[in-house]
């Protein structure tokens, strides 16, 4: 799958922080972003509720985000809080 | 921090003097609590707030679902150390707040939630894989439930809140606890504190929410939310059936009515003051504490006076009325709840009664059990009702009586010596505690007076209306998954002890003493002389008799008869001379000899597993009786197998037997005594031991150790017994082909057989056709379907591939037939099969047996019926579909014409 979308390293330490710069930067041309999670090995509550929100300012933009090298513990606690649909995912 | 609940306590607890008035209040607003029941009231800011709760919870159960078994342990520790750090202030709290209990009991109960149950919990694994049973190839993962909405009590308030904050850490859990509204304040207090020390050490953020001056809609809203995973409801009847009228998962852990019986033989100093211990901790207040006391009548009176002794006031009868009157609702039997948690003073003064100071506990003696007798229910503050009872008998059913009155499936407590009394005590009363000569409240709390599990809930099991009896723990806040390893049961191979063969084998029978033998036979092998044979060979000293039964398969009725010859002559052994018939009856005469009992339509009962079958076949040996089987045919292989039919001519079927104990003790192949068999017989006999072998070789149950024996009988059968047909008297080859018979008997008595024999079965009995040639008719059709893909998968832990036509094409390599692809293979041994068949003169199809298309087809239904109700096919590498077994019976009918298998690819 070819890849167009701006691409983004989401600091495994500072992972909600990351979020909320990636949902600035949908307010600009890009209607693709593709956020590379290989260094993130958990998400706590806040880096949840900022997935949450980038969904929703996606939505707006109709824009799309691609999550790559997502963890399988990661992916389940997307799968728990109902957002693996509002993302794409590339491993 | 905080989720959106958490606000600071109350404020500094001062210790006062307790108000029946301000309890009385506390009462009414339960009350309301209670029956308050819908969510129309709430309001949109309401919901949204409650909203809120719920899905910050879901976001930190989500989170939690990343931590590991270190993680959460790091957490509960040091939760567990600020909760006792904080347990007075707390116990201070709840007392200011709910004017119930004990503030030193309080105390001791928030401890007995940190430290008691850390404890329990500190060791055990809740994380990942947390059991193992390498044996079993089982291993138990944990996982978690997620968002658990609690309901706490105003009884043991912060207590409970404690308890189920460090399980729900524990367990990787959050929680959203509503507290009883009449002990709001100190649980949010409770909750702060472990919320603020559980985010400090690394659980998520929002992992304890506090509902905030709850109401019943609230929880009604709650308890309905689609992400809430488990309700536990701690407390009164209402709160309970509300949990389980919710349509969620639930804990609901509610009210009781402890019945105690104090016995005779008790050690009595150590039950009064177990009994005053527990039923004034906390006022009462432990829904597990003791509540009617039925007294053996010798003890009767020196128990209430060393109670009086120990500060227990015996009341009068009057007082008794009074008491009643005053505590109990007489149109609900529930306690008024303005008594609840009292001091015993204080209840007396509001009853009327004039009691010392110093008063613990109220003892009011009663007459009874039930409506009439209102303190028999539970009270939960210090009034202890005590019966008289005449004797044990009546002590016990008055027990059954309070147990029934409220108290199905709680707590009960026995004192005495007398095991016997404790276990009839344990099986009559329905209670998940059954707390023997220790105090009821702290004793169910466990992991004080006995090592059961420490917990601030009591699951009353089905009596309750509860999910379970147990002390509720971490294990009720996870799912356990199971991952289950394939296994293999133990499979063995079960022969004879001693097989004897070749030409004159039947000389070994000069080996075995016997003071009295009969010889089991059919009348023909007497007339040619088999049976003198037999005698011959026999130990001089032998009593010898001989009994005969038909050729036909044997009745029940030659049975019995066999059997009294066996009485008659007071038998040490039984010679079964002759083919499957002789040798069936000869085995079941055994039983019946061995075990007179035994019940031979019982034994015949249908199984699919012979290690799990229902019934068990009798071990006993009465007679010690020997069993030496010698066949005088070269087919059914009877001389070596578990297998006994026997027809039952009264009801018109057959009885299959199936047991290694029917196995012969000795088996004898001597190729003597088939040398005179008629070529029809050669035949069918011959062919039926082809298709034992084929079978075994592709069964299910199929082994290394029944293969050998297996493909060692094809190659035998396939080289001898065209030799056998044309040259009866060729030594060798009815040497070869009665040695076959038996090693393909070795195979299927450890295999089994397959389709083939469940059809041939059905067709045989039905049309009267032999069972060797009924098999014949079957066998290319059968091997052609077995060895395609099957519709229907056999399940079999044995085997861990389909490779039913891979054997088919190994056995055509061991015969040399050729073919480059399994399918050539397969297709080569079915035409090899078809050609030995025409070497034989069998008939090719049922047609040719003369049977008209329109008679076959009238019997269809029931034999397919018949044969899909065969057990043989159990172990056939296809699972067939009555479909299937339409089709092979119209195959065979039309006979010729397997040429093309549809084979399974190689």
């Amino acid at each position: 799958m070819p890849m167009n979308g701006l691409w983004l390293k989401i600091d495994g330490e500072h992972v909600a922080h990351a979020l909320q710069e990636a949902g600035e930067k949908l307010d600009g041309a890009s209607r693709e972003v593709i956020l590379d999670f290989s260094s993130v090995r958990r998400v706590d509550p806040s880096a949840l509720r900022a997935m949450e929100n980038l969904a929703d300012t996606a939505d707006d933009q109709a824009a799309r985000i691609v999550l790559h090298g997502v963890n399988i513990d990661i992916y389940k606690v997307l799968k728990l809080m109902k957002l693996t649909p509002r993302f794409s995912f590339l491993d | 921090m905080a989720g959106p609940s958490i606000g600071s306590g109350g404020g500094a607890c001062t210790c006062q003097r307790r108000s029946l008035k301000v309890a009385y209040q506390i009462g009414r607003l339960e009350r309301r609590w209670s029956m308050t029941e819908n969510t129309s009231s709430l309001s949109e800011e309401r919901i949204a707030y409650l909203e809120g709760l719920v899905r910050q919870a879901r976001t930190a159960s989500a989170a939690f679902t990343q931590h590991t078994q270190e993680d959460v342990d790091s957490i509960v520790k040091p939760m567990v150390t600020a909760g006792m750090a904080q347990a007075q202030h707390l116990a201070s709290l709840a007392i200011q707040e709910t004017r119930l209990g004990v503030l030193e009991d309080k105390v001791i109960k928030n401890m007995v939630a940190t430290e008691f149950v850390y404890n329990y919990i500190k060791d055990k694994r809740t994380v990942g894989q947390i059991r193992e049973f390498p044996e079993r190839g089982l291993v138990e993962v944990a996982e978690p439930i997620g968002v658990i909405f609690s309901l706490t009590p105003i009884t043991n308030p912060t207590s409970t809140v404690l308890f189920k904050c460090i399980m729900a850490i524990k367990t990787r859990n959050a929680l959203i606890i509503s507290p009883h509204p009449g002990a709001w304040h100190c649980c949010q207090e409770a909750v702060r504190i472990m919320y603020e020390t559980a985010v400090k050490h690394g659980a998520p953020e929002g992992v304890f929410s506090c509902v905030e001056e709850p109401t019943l809609a609230d929880n009604a809203y709650l308890m309905g939310h689609k992400d809430i995973g488990l309700i536990d409801a701690t407390g009164g009847r209402s709160v309970v059936k509300a949990a389980y009228s919710s349509g969620k998962p639930a804990l609901g852990v509610g009210p009781g009515n402890t019945p105690v019986y104090l016995e005779k033989t008790a050690d009595l100093d150590m039950a009064v003051v177990d009994i005053i211990t527990s039923k004034t901790f906390d006022n009462g207040t432990i829904c597990a504490s003791e509540q009617t006391v039925m007294i053996d009548d010798e003890i009767y009176e020196q128990v209430l006076k060393k109670f009086a002794d120990l500060g227990a006031h015996i009341c009068s009868e009057k007082e008794a009325a009074l008491l009643a009157h005053t505590l109990i609702d007489p149109a609900t039997g529930i306690a008024r709840p303005m008594a609840v948690g009292q001091r015993a003073t204080d209840i007396a003064r509001a009853a009327g009664l004039s009691v010392g100071p110093g008063t613990k506990l109220l003892i009011a003696p009663i007459q009874g059990v039930g409506r009439e007798h209102p303190l028999s229910f539970e009270k939960l503050f210090p009034v202890l009702a005590v019966y008289r009872a005449k004797s044990v008998d009546e002590a016990l059913k008055l027990c059954v009586e309070v147990n029934h009155t409220g108290g199905l499936g709680h707590t009960a407590v026995v004192f005495s010596r007398n095991e016997e009394v404790i276990r009839k005590f344990s099986e009559v009363i329905n209670a998940g505690r059954i707390i023997v000569n220790s105090p009821g409240s702290i004793g169910a709390i466990g992991g004080v007076y006995n090592d059961m599990v420490p917990t601030l809930s009591f699951g009353c099991g089905t009596g309750g209306g509860n999910s379970t009896t147990d002390n509720v723990n971490v294990y009720h806040y996870i799912n356990v998954k199971r991952v289950a390893r394939r296994t293999q049961a133990p499979m063995w191979f079960r022969i004879p002890n001693r097989i004897y063969f070749n030409m004159n084998a039947v000389g070994n029978l000069r080996q075995f003493p016997s003071r009295s033998t009969l010889i089991v036979t059919n009348p023909v092998l007497v007339q040619i002389g088999h049976a003198d044979i037999v005698r011959r060979n026999l130990p001089t000293q032998t009593l010898v008799n001989v009994t005969t039964i038909p050729e036909a398969e044997p009745e029940i009725k030659a049975v019995m008869q066999g059997l009294e010859a066996l009485h008659c002559y007071r038998a040490d052994q039984i010679i079964a001379l002759g083919g499957g018939s002789v040798i069936d009856a000869a085995k079941i005469m055994k039983l019946k000899y061995e075990s007179p009992q035994a019940d031979l339509e019982e034994l015949g009962a249908p199984f699919l597993d012979i290690r799990k079958r229902v019934v068990e076949y009798p071990t006993e040996k009465t007679n010690r009786v020997r069993l030496i089987a010698i066949s005088t045919t070269s087919g059914t292989g009877s001389e070596v197998t578990p297998f006994a039919v026997l027809f039952d001519k009264e009801r018109g079927r057959k009885v299959t037997l199936v047991d290694y104990s029917l196995s012969p003790d000795v088996a004898i192949v001597d190729p003597q005594f088939v040398m005179s068999m008629p070529k029809g017989l050669t035949a069918d006999t011959g062919i039926d031991c082809l298709t034992h072998a084929l079978e075994a070789a592709v069964s299910v149950y199929a082994s290394p150790y029944t293969d050998c024996n297996a493909m060692q009988a094809i190659r035998l059968v396939f080289k001898y017994l065209p030799i056998a047909y044309e040259h009866p008297h060729d030594e060798e080859a009815r040497t070869m082909m009665h040695n076959a018979a038996c090693i393909a008997a070795l195979a299927f008595s450890n295999a089994s057989v397959g389709v083939n024999h469940a059809l041939a079965h059905a067709f045989g009995a039905r049309f009267g056709i032999a069972h060797g040639r009924a098999n014949a008719l079957m066998l290319p059709h059968v091997i052609a379907y077995n060895a395609s893909i099957p519709t229907k998968f056999m399940p079999s832990p044995h085997q861990r591939a389909f490779t039913a036509h891979k054997r088919y094409a190994m056995v055509a390599d061991l015969l040399g037939l050729g073919g480059h692809t399994v399918a050539e293979k397969v297709e080569n041994l079915v035409a090899a099969i078809e050609e030995l068949l025409d070497q034989l003169a069998i008939p090719r199809s049922i047609a040719d047996l003369g049977i008209t298309n329109e008679e076959f087809e009238r019997a269809m239904p029931d034999l397919v019926k018949i044969a899909f109700d065969d057990p043989s096919w159990l172990t056939n590498p296809r699972m067939p579909l009555v479909s299937e077994l339409t089709d092979l019976f119209r195959r065979a009918y039309q006979g010729r014409g397997v040429r093309e298998v549809a084979c399974a690819t190689d």
